[in-house]
């Protein structure tokens, strides 16, 4: 049995507005170290949604969230803070990078928060994570000069940078083209396999999520399969 | 806590707004140039106009006023203390001017400690003859040497030398509106009746200016010993002792003091000159008044544009807190932001208001009725300047207070998922 990462259980979420529905219905999931789950289901059964209880960015749920055999309910945002920025990384649709800053910066910016290394060691450890993602080159140029299947590899390079314990992915590929699709695919196929990073990615790609270890189906706010 | 980081953050989001972070500079600069300006310009302004008088103006006065005695004797009397008096018409007995005993009081005056400096006076009304007219004023007589260091008599001397008044005997100094009319001109020898009929010629060795019309078509000086001698006393004759005191508020006090112990009328300078102060105060709060309005503007204008940034920055704020930034860590990017805005500006305000003070002081000012005035007033006072920082800072610390807490409180997912 290997380490569990991430624990959900008895997760339940309403939304009120316009009426209190229910989005997640009294659910439990877990995700082990070293795993690349997929959660897939149709529009609207909520699993957008699981992922942001998951990601710990929304905290009006009931049952109990585990990251790393750490209860995660309940804690200050200020913790709230510091496990996403420690433990969690993430590549959303969009690509979310500070315009206002270089690629380079972008990718450090979480590593400065987290004030674990020095300065010039931050920028190493980017750098070896943009050499990675074969994007060293872009480096020193603006967020913004960049093309879209470009922004995403700089997204998930600035994912990597604290070495998370998981990486979540809100359809990280939703946004691009086949091409850069399957590159940000194979990317994360890498990390699953080479550097044994545990991943978890909604979307409701199914050839994406065939490639996966392990498939979450959802509907209607409860796990159908896993 | 990672301060640099967040410095560096905030430096970011300004250059990327740097016009509006601009504009936003320049109206604190604005207000802070035109606060200080305002405020040492008005304050030098009061400073002048409470100078024309207050300089002048003893702390301190001692003289004997011509007025009938408080207890009568009819009163006084201890068979009359339950009568009723309905005697009418007292008059003032012929009583004297003279402060008794003078030599006694200026040697304590001397030596008390709070007593900066004593200026012993003779006040004679007169008449100057010119041809079939005669004219009224007022002789002083004055301690030259002690009127200047004190009341900056030499200052009102638009003609002549203040000291030839002690070098020349029989010398006087007659007020510009007294000279016009008895078109006297230096050198020249004028003749003074007194109240009591004695005349004597006197001359002319300079004329005095105060700025005050009526008060220049009336007031002549001389010595102490020449106007002793207009009167016919003896050398220890003196109508008035002029003290200036360290401490101006202590003034009352020393007055009531005095009065007890020298039996003579006294008058402070709070009592003399009330209205100045009030006229001061009054000016001064309308500057503080327009100066802080000003600041209050500006602190607008930088609540304006960083409620602007964040509405722009909501995905930037998103992510910072999706990859681990605080609630508390948004709150200060935002808030040094304001701060930054309001240093800058701030800082720039005061070298401004600096300059623009100085270009007021070479205005040039010339009125008949100032004559030692060349240019504007300034006051260059420090404390304004203290003033101005504090204020842009906490000013700007405000208008960045609420735009910062609202960024502080951005959900994250509503951005991300609205998208």
């Amino acid at each position: 049995m290997s380490e569990v990462i991430l624990q959900a259980t008895h997760i339940t979420k309403y939304f009120h507005d316009p009426v209190t529905v229910p989005v997640l219905n009294d659910l439990s999931m877990s995700v082990n170290k070293g795993e690349f789950v997929s959660v897939v289901g149709k529009s609207g059964c909520g699993k957008s949604t699981l992922l942001y209880v998951l990601s710990t960015m929304d905290t009006d749920y009931e049952g109990e969230l585990w990251i790393e055999q750490q209860l995660v309910t309940g804690q200050k945002e200020k913790q709230l803070a510091r496990i996403r920025n420690e433990k969690i990384g993430f590549v959303f649709q969009f690509h979310y990078l500070l315009n206002e800053f270089s690629v380079l910066k972008n990718v450090m910016l979480p590593g400065l928060k987290l004030n674990k290394y020095s300065a010039e060691e931050i920028e190493h450890r980017a750098m070896e994570r943009l050499k990675m993602l074969d994007i060293d080159e872009l480096a020193l140029k603006g967020a913004n000069q960049l093309s879209g299947g470009q922004k995403q590899r700089v997204a998930i390079a600035r994912a990597l940078i604290n070495d998370p314990a998981i990486i979540m992915g809100d359809e990280p590929t939703g946004n691009l083209d086949k091409k850069n699709g399957e590159i940000v695919f194979d990317i994360f196929k890498e990390l699953a396999t080479q550097y044994h990073q545990t991943l978890l990615v909604v979307t409701h790609d199914l050839e994406f999520a065939q490639n996966t270890n392990r498939i979450i189906e959802m509907e209607d706010g409860k796990v159908i399969r896993q | 806590m990672n301060y640099r980081l967040i410095v560096n953050i905030a430096v970011s989001l300004l250059k990327a707004r740097w016009r509006q972070t601009l504009v936003a500079a320049i109206g604190v600069t604005f207000s802070i140039t035109m606060f200080i300006a305002l405020l040492s310009f008005m304050t030098g302004l009061n400073g002048l106009l409470d100078g024309l008088i207050l300089n002048r103006t003893p702390h301190v006065r001692i003289y004997n006023d011509i007025k009938p005695t408080k207890g009568q004797p009819v009163t006084l009397a201890p068979e009359n203390k339950t009568a009723h008096n309905f005697i009418r018409s007292v008059k003032s007995a012929s009583g004297r001017l003279e402060i008794y005993n003078s030599a006694a009081i200026l040697d304590l005056l001397h030596h008390d400690s709070r007593v900066l400096g004593v200026a012993p006076k003779i006040v004679a009304p007169v008449f100057f003859n010119a041809g079939t007219i005669d004219i009224t004023g007022v002789v002083n007589g004055i301690d030259v040497q002690a009127e200047s260091s004190l009341f900056h008599f030499y200052e009102y001397i638009v003609a002549g030398n203040a000291i030839d008044l002690k070098n020349v005997p029989n010398s006087i100094i007659l007020g510009k509106g007294v000279a016009e009319k008895l078109l006297a001109e230096l050198g020249d020898v004028v003749q003074v009746t007194t109240s009591q009929g004695e005349m004597m010629p006197l001359k002319v060795v300079g004329y005095f200016q105060s700025g005050l019309q009526d008060f220049d078509k009336v007031q002549c000086y001389t010595s102490i010993n020449t106007a002793q001698k207009l009167l016919g006393k003896p050398n220890n004759y003196l109508t008035d002792i002029q003290i200036k005191l360290h401490d101006l508020n202590g003034a009352p006090a020393v007055a009531r003091e005095y009065g007890g112990l020298f039996q003579a009328d006294t008058e402070d300078i709070q009592t003399a000159n009330s209205q100045f102060e009030t006229g001061s105060f009054i000016r001064t709060l309308i500057s503080y008044s327009v100066g802080i309005t000003l600041l209050i503007v500006a602190g607008f204008g930088i609540y304006n544009i960083l409620n602007m940034m964040i509405y722009e920055k909501m995905d930037a704020i998103a992510i910072m807190k999706a990859t681990g930034f605080s609630g508390a860590d948004v709150n200060r990017i935002f808030i040094v932001i304001a701060l930054s805005i309001g240093l800058a500006g701030g800082a720039a305000g005061l070298v401004f208001g600096y300059i623009l003070s100085v270009v007021i002081n070479h205005i040039p000012f010339k009125t008949a009725a100032l004559p030692t005035i060349s240019t504007f007033p300034v006051n260059y006072n420090p404390v304004f300047y203290v003033i101005a920082t504090v204020f842009s800072l906490v000013t700007t610390y405000l208008a960045g207070f609420f735009p910062a807490r609202k960024a502080s409180k951005v959900d994250p997912v509503v951005i991300i998922r609205g998208k």
